[in-house]
């Protein structure tokens, strides 16, 4: 698709509108961090960034933030490859329904999966005997539910088109079905598990929500220690050049992902999906699915299943009480404010995100797909490899005075959700509108369609499509966003998701039965817009 | 020895191979001929044990291998796309056999060097997959097969994807290889030509089901029924003697005198005569198409669209019982 | 196709009419104006005498617990250039110096500062003005130790004894205010160089950390009403009188005693936040919180002591409460200095 039919200052807005965004609210907060962290008060002080280096418990935070994403990465790769395989070469019936059931822990909003967990390993709850509450343990698990479906779509999505003829080769030659898998099947799927753990890596790595709400005082992570050196010791420039050290190992990991895939270039002989699905014939096999369908069921519904139970289940007996207190206000609370404007907040910031991010994205797609510029690809999806707590961070200390002086403006928590969201809106646009056949057009105008009645009837109808899915992503995300919003909402416009995280930090039956309820109605909006999503989808976009 | 009995693979609601029953004898070379969609393939594949739905008797030398796996039968299958590993070099590949049976490396890697050098590929050990031809890879193909020392070779189509130059040198070369080697074989294909240079005994195969068993010459020349008689490029026709019977081309004749009528609808030059293909007279919905041959020393070439006469001799007809 | 254009269409519309319903700020009525009162999330009034002051002033008061009272003061201190409220509650003497620091409140000496003791008046330059007064101390279940024939630790060095072990919960100081103000009483009373020397025998000693008072208290303090296993915990001089007029019914005695020796005397602070719309209102809720009014409610609602001389204080407090005539101290100025790198000597000594 090329935009060079498009008049001059219209192909100049398509540029200067995404450079000029990302300019203001990433470029300029990030270097903000950068001068905090190593230039405060004027003058080169790398003394924090020393103590980030020396002082051993700040050193300790770090391993344990590459630590823990380690460990993550490997359980979910463990347990989600034999559920890519059950997935993408086992035929059985329901099948796109599991796949599509797998992927809503991916989607949900952070603070809904730490109040599920919370809710299923914490005090009162059915796992609490575990005492797996605040542990590592439960961070993990927690990560595996969200990545679970990273892995079992990418891995699963080369597995089913991988040729089987090798491994049959590779039996007749004598290998057992397990060694054929090591030595023939795991070779030829290497790229996409590398892929998956790349990203499953990346979203560990900067894991905020989740290790804030289910970690205690012994898992602090980068991401947790930049906010509470902001928010609870006021230690601004120690929390800046944290940052610092996390977008150096943010940049590095992108770099390290990008070289690995790059040697990984074996031509594979591929098939269609589908033609390599088998029914399992031996009780053997038929086990194997079958214990990896309940494991799907347990890990995804089982955390939900509690939540939903658990906002429900209030002191006298099942009831709508947390949900009705939400609209009220109750002696007892501390919470003066009616709990039930987060909610209305949190509608109205994500639709004012969404537009944001459907124009900037969409400018940014239009631009990428006439003209492959490297540049402004990478430059659009930095804010999705640098983390939210980063950004919120950075509007926080760049942004609150001239010449872009926003804290006191209702538009700073959009901002920074958009900001958040623009990287998946030009993911989801650019390959779409890459895609438009320009032959499309050539035909409409041999059959005598003038250039706007060409963009009417070709372009239009698959951008708006487009358009939507993105905008549908992009409201998704900015309801769930939590990591940028902590840091900047003001108390009197609370979102729903700072709304949980506020009413889990306080203890008693009806400030936990709040969270679960409030955790319930996220997910349930953030449900619908999902699946608003899906019914404009137009077929699969393969991977994410 | 291969013995099959009653072999039978449903899947859906179709029979892709409907109680087979099947010898191959020790050393023997049986190809098994038939169209796409006859079930050769899926036989194969239910003998190597890769056809999880198969029913029936597959044993050798007397021993039952229903509960055998594919890995522990002992056989060699060579793929029609070859199925080499990308990730491995030739020598990679072709060791693989032996790895799984735990041999020494010292005879690992003097096995891989006369197994390459079986088939012409003394060198090619390390070389990369991707940079060989389509000649060459099917020949690691056979190498990988051949090195692990099955004791019943399987050869799906093994010629299928190279071009007809290439295809007939390696035909000459892999008989003389089998038989060197008093390999027992069973090959699958649809190319008769490649299948009478191969095969000790032919076993056409159409819809599953066996047709005709034979020696390479016992079919050509008597091909049992109308179907093979077809496939084989005979004409099967009643114009000539009133019931069903099958001519070859060559044998029929145009004639200048009486016999059967028609008009030519195509001309095909075949190097040394040509082939016509002549629409007999007769009730529109059930006239017949014969082919005769023409020499290309005739006094002259029918053109398309000419009507002639077409005659065979008594002893050119075969009828089938 | 129309379909996708209407929902655009109508997402637009929401957007804007939503966002515009933000951007035009509330205008106060001409007679009420409102201002927000940023305070912890412990902060309570009741409710009677907030509308008694709406009902005398005019003045609505809305309420603003932005989480503890650091991450509160901090909020304040971030959101300088654009304030978010008009009125801080909730500035105690640990984090005193940070408040003053920052610059972010206005100078205001209401008139009944004249009734507040000398002790109490931390700030000379009358930016914050004191509204109450408590002590944190360890509180310790009277039943539970007479059940197990254990003498009650009094003095701060038993706690390291074998014979307490794994019996004491404390609050982490780097997340809660009564947590600080017991190490500083640990400070004050081992010195800087022997105070972490007492906390590595703490934790040998197996003492629980919470990450505030609610889950230390509430969650394992044997006598907190929800099945705890701890019956040290690090509290309030309040909390014994607080039992006591929580339980149905009211015992003669207080099921809870206090080690006086672990005391720690807190000062809460109020003031007006600097560039607030509303000075003059701001003012009069400041001086509203110094009258005997607002006064007398403190104890009940928040469980803390007024600062105003001569206020009645309910019967409770008077028979319950044990109130040490010298608790420890530190001066706010070098609580100020060192409070951050204490509070990581502190993490490094007890949690890692």
């Amino acid at each position: 698709m090329t935009t060079a039919r498009l008049p001059r200052p219209v192909r100049i807005a398509l540029v200067v509108v995404p450079v000029g965004f990302l300019a203001v609210f990433f470029a300029y907060p990030v270097l903000a961090i950068v001068g905090r962290g190593l230039v405060p008060q004027w003058s080169v002080d790398l003394d924090p960034l020393g103590d980030v280096v020396t002082d051993a418990a700040l050193r300790h935070i770090a391993w344990f933030t590459i630590w823990q994403a380690t460990l993550s990465t490997v359980l979910t790769l463990a347990v989600g490859l034999p559920g890519a395989y059950v997935l993408a070469r086992c035929d059985f019936p329901g099948r796109r329904v599991v796949r599509a059931l797998v992927t809503v822990p991916f989607v949900l909003p952070t603070v809904v999966v730490g109040s599920a967990f919370v809710a299923l390993l914490g005090d009162g709850g059915p796992l609490g005997w575990l005492g797996l509450d605040q542990t590592l343990g439960a961070i993990l698990v927690a990560h595996v539910f969200f990545n679970y479906a990273v892995v079992v779509r990418t891995v699963g999505s080369l597995w089913s088109h991988l040729d089987p003829r090798p491994e049959e080769a590779a039996r007749m030659l004598g290998a057992s079905r397990l060694r054929t898998f090591r030595e023939v099947t795991l070779p030829a799927l290497r790229p996409a598990i590398a892929a998956a753990g790349a990203v499953v890596f990346l979203f560990t790595f900067t894991s905020f929500g989740v290790i804030l709400i289910l970690g205690g005082p012994g898992t602090a992570t980068l991401e947790t220690e930049i906010y509470r050196q902001t928010a609870q010791l006021l230690n601004l420039p120690l929390a800046a050049a944290l940052t610092v050290v996390q977008l150096v190992a943010i940049v590095l990991l992108l770099v390290l992902t990008s070289w690995i895939e790059g040697r990984q270039r074996v031509s594979l002989s591929l098939r269609a999906a589908g033609e390599t699905a088998r029914q399992p014939r031996t009780a053997g096999a038929r086990l194997f699915v079958a214990l990896n369908l309940a494991l799907m069921a347990l890990l995804v519904g089982v955390p939900l299943g509690v939540l939903v139970t658990r906002s429900f289940d209030t002191p006298s007996g099942f009831g709508l009480d947390f949900y009705r207190a939400l609209g009220e206000v109750h002696a007892g609370s501390t919470l003066f404010v009616e709990p039930v404007h987060a909610i209305a907040n949190s509608l109205e910031f994500a639709a004012a995100a969404t537009l944001i991010a459907v124009v900037v994205g969409g400018c940014a797609a239009f631009t990428l797909a006439s003209a492959h510029r490297r540049g402004l690809d990478a430059l659009v999806s930095l804010p999705l490899g640098v983390s939210a707590v980063t950004v919120g961070f950075g509007f926080l200390i760049s942004l609150d005075h001239p010449p872009f002086d926003l804290r006191g403006s209702w538009w700073l928590v959009p901002i920074a959700q958009a900001l958040v969201a623009v990287p998946f809106v030009v993911r989801v646009m650019t390959p779409v509108l890459r895609a438009i056949d320009p032959r499309l057009r050539d035909a409409a105008a041999t059959l005598g369609a003038s250039p706007g009645r060409v963009w009417r009837e070709v372009d239009l109808p698959i951008v708006a499509r487009a358009a939507l899915v993105a905008a549908g992503f992009a409201f998704a995300i900015s309801l769930g966003e939590f990591g940028a919003t902590v840091f900047i909402v003001r108390p009197d416009r609370p979102t729903l998701p700072v709304l949980v995280f506020r009413l889990l930090g306080q203890p008693g039956p009806s400030n936990f039965g709040g969270a679960m309820a409030a955790s319930v109605i996220l997910m349930a909006i953030t449900a619908l817009a999902i699946l608003g999503i899906e019914r404009f989808r137009a077929g699969t976009l393969g991977t994410f | 020895m291969l013995a099959v009995a009653g072999l039978t693979v449903t899947y859906g609601g179709t029979t892709a191979v409907d109680g087979i029953d099947l010898d191959v004898g020790d050393g023997e070379i049986v190809c098994i001929l038939g169209p796409s969609g006859s079930g050769k393939s899926t036989l194969l594949r239910a003998v190597a044990g890769l056809e999880p739905d198969a029913r029936g008797g597959v044993s050798w030398d007397g021993d039952d291998l229903a509960r055998v796996p594919p890995h522990r039968r002992g056989f060699g299958l060579m793929f029609q796309d070859h199925a080499l590993f990308p990730h491995r070099d030739v020598q990679g590949n072709v060791a693989f056999g032996l790895r799984m049976q735990r041999l020494p490396g010292v005879e690992i890697e003097a096995r891989t060097g006369d197994a390459l050098a079986l088939v012409g590929l003394a060198g090619f050990e390390r070389r990369r997959i991707s940079e060989l031809s389509g000649g060459e890879q099917q020949r690691v193909a056979l190498a990988r097969a051949l090195a692990a020392a099955p004791r019943l070779l399987m050869l799906d189509e093994p010629l299928g994807a190279l071009d007809r130059a290439l295809r007939e040198r390696l035909v000459t070369e892999l008989r003389a290889l089998f038989v060197h080697l008093g390999l027992t074989t069973l090959f699958v294909t649809h190319d008769h030509d490649e299948a009478f240079a191969l095969a000790d005994r032919l076993v056409v195969m159409h819809d599953g089901r066996i047709e005709q068993v034979g020696t390479p010459a016992e079919v050509w020349q008597r091909p049992a029924n109308a179907f093979v008689a077809r496939f084989l490029g005979w004409n099967v026709t009643h114009a000539f003697s009133g019931a069903d019977a099958a001519v070859r081309p060559e044998a029929v004749r145009v004639v200048d005198h009486s016999g059967v009528s028609g008009t030519v609808i195509a001309r095909t030059f075949r190097r040394d005569h040509f082939l016509l293909a002549v629409r007999l007279d007769g009730d529109d919905d059930d006239s017949e198409v014969v082919h005769a041959e023409v020499s290309l020393d005739a006094d002259r070439v029918p053109d398309v669209g000419e009507r002639l006469a077409l005659d065979v001799r008594p002893g050119d007809l075969l009828h089938f019982d | 196709m129309r379909r996708a254009l209407l929902m655009i269409t109508i997402t637009i519309t929401i957007a804007i009419s939503a966002t515009s319903g933000m951007l035009v700020t509330p205008s106060s009525a001409a007679s009420t104006t409102t201002i927000a009162l940023v305070t912890h999330d412990s902060f309570a009034v009741s409710k009677k005498v907030l509308q008694a002051f709406t009902k005398e002033t005019g003045i609505v008061v809305k309420l603003l617990p932005s989480g503890d009272a650091g991450a509160a003061l901090n909020q304040v201190i971030l959101t300088k250039s654009n304030p978010i409220g008009d009125v801080f509650f909730g500035v105690d003497n640990t984090f005193l110096s940070r408040a003053l620091d920052a610059d972010v409140f206005a100078k205001y000496a209401p008139r009944a500062l004249s009734t507040v003791p000398d002790e109490y008046q931390l700030d000379p330059s009358h930016r914050l003005t004191p509204i109450d007064h408590g002590d944190v101390c360890i509180n310790y279940d009277k039943q539970w130790f007479a059940d197990k024939r254990l003498a009650v630790p009094t003095r701060l060095g038993d706690l390291t004894k074998p014979a307490y072990r794994g019996l004491l919960v404390v609050e982490n100081p780097a997340t809660s205010s009564p947590g600080l103000a017991f190490q500083l009483a640990t400070i004050a009373r081992y010195g800087n160089r022997g105070w972490r020397d007492y906390w590595t025998k703490l934790r040998a000693n197996d003492v629980k950390v919470d990450d505030g008072w609610e889950s230390a208290y509430e969650g394992d303090f044997t006598q907190g009403g929800n099945d705890g296993e701890y019956p040290l915990v690090v509290s309030y001089a309040s909390s014994p009188p607080a039992a006591v007029y929580y339980a149905k019914p009211q015992p003669k005695t207080s099921p809870i005693g206090t080690m006086l020796d672990s005391c720690f005397r807190q000062v809460e602070l109020a003031g007006v936040i600097k560039g607030t719309d509303h000075p003059a209102a701001a003012r009069k809720l400041v001086d509203f919180m110094l009258t005997e009014r607002f006064q007398a409610d403190i104890p009940l609602q928040m469980f803390v002591f007024p600062v105003r001389d001569g206020t009645p204080l309910p019967a409770v407090f008077t028979k319950f409460a044990e109130v040490p005539d010298e608790p420890w101290s530190l001066p706010p100025a070098r609580i100020g200095a060192r409070r951050d790198a204490w509070i990581e000597q502190w993490t490094d000594t007890v949690l890692r």
